[in-house]
């Protein structure tokens, strides 16, 4: 890592940087990227966070690797760079979890190798890390990665709680004896449609909150 | 914008796509051996389970070892055939031969309660990709005595819950056989009937990977018929 700056590590910039994509610049509710993936893993909120996860590592390092060669890499080629630097972290990762997390690579399974084509971290690259420092941009990358993972993680929480009456796995409204006063787990929350509701909802809460994010007509 | 003429643009092209290579290559290698252990750690530890042990991934391989028996590998006709190792036979790859030069594996063992069971290997479709298991039957050859299911890339909560304990529980005590004729197990939408000795109930909203998984039991346990007909107590 080149860090040249002179300002502190975490200077307020920086730190904006860090905040601004989990809930202004929210790259899911506000953005309006990386859709698929969060309709795809939010069954269970295990494979949520470790997606989650995941993302916000290839993230902040891809956004680190383009940054620092920025400056060398030709413009009729960009996209081709970037790509090409996103798969390969996201084959390390894969490959990592493979070795040392094989449980949750198992869980995981395809989603992984998806997040190759996961919209936010090609945006942020081309938007953020072709025209900024290394450090800033490291940043920014882990921002963004947490603002997708904060959104993941809500809708998986509910959709887990609400589909399998389960919250990792263990079974809550079970022991809350909901199931003897006759509920019933409803079946469509698993269904993928229903994380795009669930998306909206949170949307329309989100604006509800901050005026500033409703279109003007 | 800089501008960067052709042979800059081919040269970066060419070192970016050796580093890459490189990186990659180096990382597999290295993580080879980590990948195939785990590989057959879940082997045993799928193949434990299928007898209602289960284990964590330190002490799968010294269960293993007190539980599984014995194993070979027969042909379709029911004979053993020498010189297999059974643990190393690749399903998917046999599934590929024609049907009298497929290895059928077998497992011997002897779960706490005293059973002699034997554990047989299965390998299907789902909806996304393989889905694969273990069927243990008690020595009347017709009885399941357990199972468990495993998958590539099931949707989780959906196809990915034939591999959930609530699931696989069903098919203790099924039966395989109506009286000789191989019937298999039904998984049945809507759910199977109580008392129906061939049926389990289906996974809602997993419908392709629940009727995979039936063909898959049907298809390869089928291929071990004259086996399990011979060696019946």
């Amino acid at each position: 890592m080149s860090n040249q700056e002179r300002e502190p590590i975490l200077s307020a910039k920086n730190l904006r940087l860090l905040k601004e994509p989990l809930g202004k610049n929210n790259p899911i509710t506000v953005q309006v990227l990386g859709i698929c993936s969060a309709l795809a893993v939010t069954v269970k909120l295990k494979p949520a966070i470790v997606m989650a996860l995941s993302v916000t590592i290839v993230t902040a390092v891809s956004n680190l690797v383009i940054a620092t060669l920025r400056k060398s890499i030709p413009d009729r080629i960009r996209i081709i760079v970037q790509l090409v630097v996103i798969a390969t972290m996201v084959i390390l990762v894969d490959q990592l979890l493979k070795a040392y997390m094989f449980d949750v690579s198992k869980q995981l399974s395809v989603f992984v190798g998806l997040i190759i084509t996961n919209c936010i971290i090609m945006g942020r690259l081309e938007a953020f890390a072709m025209a900024n420092k290394p450090w800033p941009s490291f940043i920014d990358g882990l921002g963004n990665g947490g603002g997708y993972g904060i959104i993941l993680i809500v809708v998986s929480f509910f959709r887990e709680l609400l589909g399998s009456g389960t919250i990792f796995g263990y079974p809550v409204l079970e022991k809350l004896g909901l199931y003897k006063a006759g509920y019933e787990n409803n079946g469509m929350v698993i269904l993928p449609p229903m994380a795009l509701i669930f998306v909206g909802l949170i949307i329309w809460f989100h604006r509800s909150k901050d005026k500033s994010l409703v279109e003007k007509r | 914008m800089k501008h960067f003429s052709n042979r800059y643009i081919f040269t970066f092209s060419a070192i970016m796509v050796i580093v890459v290579a490189t990186l990659l290559s180096l990382a597999a290698t290295l993580l080879q051996p980590a990948q195939e252990r785990n590989l057959e750690i879940e082997k045993k530890k799928n193949m434990l389970e299928s007898i209602n042990i289960p284990s964590t991934r330190e002490n799968t391989e010294t269960l293993y070892d007190k539980y599984i028996k014995e194993s070979f590998v027969i042909n379709t006709k029911g004979d053993v055939v020498e010189g297999v190792d059974a643990f190393t036979v690749v399903l998917k790859n046999e599934q590929k031969k024609p049907l009298d030069e497929q290895y059928l594996p077998v497992f011997k063992a002897v779960p706490n309660d005293g059973k002699n069971v034997i554990i047989i290997p299965v390998e299907g479709k789902g909806l996304w990709g393989p889905i694969f298991g273990y069927v243990s039957l008690e020595s009347d050859m017709n009885t399941i005595y357990g199972v468990n299911f495993d998958h590539k890339g099931e949707t989780p909560g959906l196809g990915a819950e034939i591999n959930t304990a609530a699931f696989e529980s069903q098919f203790h005590g099924k039966k395989l056989f109506d009286n000789d004729k191989f019937i298999s197990v039904q998984v049945m939408k809507g759910g199977a009937p109580e008392g129906d000795n061939h049926g389990v109930d289906a996974i809602s909203g997993g419908t392709i990977t629940s009727k995979g998984l039936q063909k898959m039991l049907f298809d390869c346990i089928q291929k071990y018929n004259t086996y399990l007909l011979k060696n019946r107590t």
